[in-house]
């Protein structure tokens, strides 16, 4: 009982400690330059703010990955949910209807993942390869190939700066929102029935069916909810740009899956921890910050985040070993 | 001096002291055992003469030379070869590309296709099977078939020593006797057969030496035609194991499972199963035993005939089979009876989970299952993948009294495990029978469906024959039903 909390415990300080051994080389390195406040809590919300869409789409690919699974429309569907918003706004409609339509375009696109995955009996890599192409021609076609403007609304504030007038919320809403819906996919994930039900069938599907667990319908609730968390994160995006943009957010998933990896799940399944994605797609951020303000271009972060990927998984791999 | 032999090897894991100033030697021209249940250290020591652990102290030899292995490698260049329990075929490739993998013939490099099959062609004709055609893709052999070309590979390789890991827990009687055939032949040939089994009968059978093994201390050796079965049992767990079968005086009650004409996919099954009693089904590999418990519990598809569990009559998934009081164990626990990334406890307690889980309360019963299975591990936390393999068949089994369930559908229940842990099985297995509850019990082992069943069934291709009681019934009696003579 010790050593396997031990383990998962060992895991989250081990991400915990190398996103602070980040931060602190990024400080240090700024500080030669004379530029200091990257250790400081407007850096921090600038890094939540950031990865607020990441964040929350990890939260869906975590169980997507714990079963097994892969989803790669994640980005396209981001893009869908975006114009969605902002073709709902364009109309007229509140706020709040446009943002439901953007989670249920998510939600829905999740879903018909699910259904594809578990009835064609096809493998998740190949159906949502398809799905991404088909959810990216459904915003251009949405969106006429067009970037959808809409009027400012409330919902561009999720994620901006706070004014000086509100700097006791501390975070804006949207990174709130993350922190919640974190804690909710935790909790379900690890002290639900449908959480466990998530890992079995990840970990050995056939001793799953064996046990009378419902595969395809935990499946398909799996799918739904990474499309529901794909809505969440363009609804952030969408904040972001405050326009509906069916050409955003084009290697998205890669992010997300990365974030995912680097938390210490397997793609082979029956492993992985929401916590420990969000420190994953927080040490994407902090280096993508931390290299922009240093002034180093693109490249150069793309090739230091490889990097973190490569050497997270070979931790793991060590750890793993060493617990065995 | 013997062609093999070690001499006071000692190794530590950390604190536990795996094997302890261990001696054994080996002979060309004979098959000597390896004796000892599961954590004795017999892999241990294997694992030291393939070059895949390091003893910390002692000696080995080669053909009167000290032999250090670096590497499995290293060891299989001077002689060494192990056959593990899982074959390591490459399924795609053919029987030739198989038995020559690492050695293939080039010419300007181009495999050269001719000799190679030549090569694999002579090999298997080594060992009595001139007749397989070396161009088959091994995914189409059988298991028993599959194991013939791992050996070859060891032959064509020109390996000295032999070391076959439980070759038998997965074959059929009749497979088990063209194996021996085999080891004669290695035997003949000169070679230096090294053979660890847990069936005794197997080994006076079969071997010319004896070594026990028992928690890492070597407890001795013997010439096979010196000792009894009796005696072997007694050097392996140090106490006389009387009663390996228990057989209470069981009272068949009401019937609980019923079926009519059921079609598997292999065939077809009538049988009534009570109360109070265990029944066997016995057969050859491949007969289609697992494909009718997977047919009872729905993980199989039935295309007619009647399944009554109680008074419920129909064709019904697993979780419909649980809620009726139906489990089934899975004959083989790393494919389809665990989740072995998972916790203990949720392995346990998988079938019947609450919605929402307290986590305290949740490891707190798996604590108690495993206790009262027996199961020896850290505690309810820990993943199952790290068991022992009686431990994990444990789990298996407390999954089904967990759920609380009325019929036991037994696949090979003590396949792969230990002495010890088979003896409490088969306790387990007696009691729950004079609870009431109705077993249904598939196994390739005789002498354990004879010890155990009131009743055995013999499967022949598919075809489920009538249940008669044990005591009518003698092992050829069984044999011949199976092979259908």
């Amino acid at each position: 009982m010790k050593r396997i909390n031990f383990g998962a415990i060992a895991n989250i300080l081990g991400l915990l400690a190398a996103w602070l051994l980040i931060i602190g080389v990024f400080a240090l390195l700024l500080k030669m330059q004379n530029k200091v406040g990257f250790f400081s809590l407007d850096n921090l919300e600038t890094i939540l703010r950031q990865s607020a869409p990441v964040c929350l789409a990890a939260l869906g690919m975590t169980l997507v990955i714990i079963t097994a699974g892969i989803d790669l429309s994640v980005g396209s569907v981001v893009a869908l949910v975006t114009v969605a918003i902002a073709w709902c706004l364009n109309k007229g409609y509140s706020p709040w209807i446009s943002l439901a339509a953007g989670l249920v375009a998510g939600a829905v696109s999740g879903f018909l993942n699910g259904l594809l995955i578990t009835r064609l009996k096809v493998g998740p890599f190949i159906v949502t390869l398809a799905t991404m192409l088909i959810a990216r021609g459904a915003a251009k076609g949405l969106a006429n190939e067009q970037k959808i403007d809409a009027p400012i609304s409330w919902l561009n504030d999720l994620l901006a700066v706070l004014p000086q007038s509100e700097k006791w919320k501390i975070f804006p809403y949207g990174v709130w929102l993350t922190f919640a819906l974190a804690i909710l996919t935790s909790w379900l994930l690890t002290r639900t029935r449908f959480g466990r039900h998530t890992v079995a069938v990840g970990s050995n599907e056939n001793a799953a069916r064996l046990c009378g667990v419902p595969v395809d319908r935990v499946k398909l609730l799996v799918y739904t909810l990474m499309g529901l968390m794909a809505g969440f994160a363009g609804l952030m995006v969408f904040a972001r740009l405050s326009v509906g943009d069916p050409t955003t957010s084009q290697g998205f998933e890669l992010s997300v899956i990365a974030a995912v990896v680097i938390g210490g799940a397997s793609l082979s399944g029956g492993s992985g921890s929401i916590l420990g994605a969000i420190l994953g797609a927080l040490i994407m951020a902090t280096i993508n910050s931390g290299c922009s303000q240093l002034g180093l271009s693109n490249w150069v972060q793309e090739i230091i985040t490889g990097i973190i990927i490569v050497v997270s998984v070979m931790l793991d791999r060590i750890r793993v070993k060493r617990a065995s | 001096m013997a062609f093999l032999e070690l001499n006071g090897i000692t190794k530590r894991f950390g604190a536990t002291l795996a094997l302890d100033n261990v001696s054994f030697k080996v002979e060309r021209g004979s098959v000597h055992a390896l004796v000892g249940e599961n954590g004795s250290g017999k892999s241990t020591l294997m694992k030291i003469i393939a070059g895949a652990l390091d003893a910390d102290s002692g000696t080995i030899t080669l053909d009167g030379k000290p032999f250090n292995p670096k590497n499995p490698l290293d060891a299989r260049e001077s002689g060494i070869a192990m056959i593990h329990q899982e074959l390591s075929l490459c399924p795609d490739l053919n029987v030739a590309e198989n038995i020559l993998l690492g050695l293939e013939q080039s010419r300007g490099g181009f495999i050269d296709r001719k000799t190679s099959e030549h090569r694999a062609h002579e090999a298997l004709t080594q060992l009595g099977y001139p007749d397989l055609d070396v161009t088959t893709p091994v995914r189409k052999l059988p298991i028993a078939v599959r194991q013939v070309v791992e050996i070859a590979r060891a032959v064509a390789l020109g390996s000295k020593v032999v070391i076959l890991d439980e070759p038998t827990s997965s074959l059929t009687q009749a497979d088990v006797e063209r194996l021996f055939a085999v080891i004669e032949k290695l035997r003949e040939d000169g070679h230096a057969v090294i053979y660890i089994s847990h069936f005794l009968e197997e080994i006076t059978r079969i071997c010319d030496d004896l070594t026990v093994l028992r928690d890492g201390v070597y407890i001795g050796s013997a010439m096979v035609s010196q000792v009894t079965t009796d005696d072997i049992v007694t050097m392996m767990v140090g106490r006389n194991i009387q009663a390996l079968y228990p057989h209470s005086d069981r009272k068949p009650g009401e019937t609980v499972l019923e079926l009519k004409n059921l079609e598997t996919l292999k065939g077809h099954a009538t049988l009534s199963l009570h109360r109070g009693e265990v029944v066997g089904v016995a057969g050859l590999n491949g007969s289609g035993r697992s494909e009718l418990l997977r047919s009872i519990f729905g993980l199989d598809a039935v295309k007619s005939g009647q399944v009554k569990v109680g008074l419920v009559e129909g064709y019904r998934p697993p979780a419909s089979r649980w809620a009726e009081g139906v489990g089934m164990l899975s004959e083989d626990r790393k494919l389809e009876g665990l989740a072995l990334s998972m916790p203990i406890a949720d392995n346990i307690l998988l079938t019947k989970l609450p919605k929402v889980i307290a986590q305290r309360q949740h490891l707190a019963e798996g604590r108690v299952w495993m206790e009262k299975m027996g199961v020896k591990a850290q505690g309810p936390a820990q993943p199952v993948g790290e068991l022992s393999g009686g431990n994990q068949q444990k789990v298996a089994i407390g999954r089904l009294l967990h759920h609380g369930v009325d019929v036991l559908l037994l696949d090979e229940p003590t396949r792969g495990i230990d002495v010890g842990s088979k003896e409490q099985i088969y306790q387990l297995i007696d009691r729950l029978a004079m609870e009431g509850k109705a077993i249904l019990m598939v196994s390739s082992y005789l002498p354990e469906l004879q010890g155990m069943c009131d009743r055995i069934a013999v499967m022949h291709k598919g075809e489920l024959g009538e249940a008669r009681p044990t005591k009518d019934l003698s092992a050829e009696d069984i044999m011949r039903e199976a092979a259908g003579v």
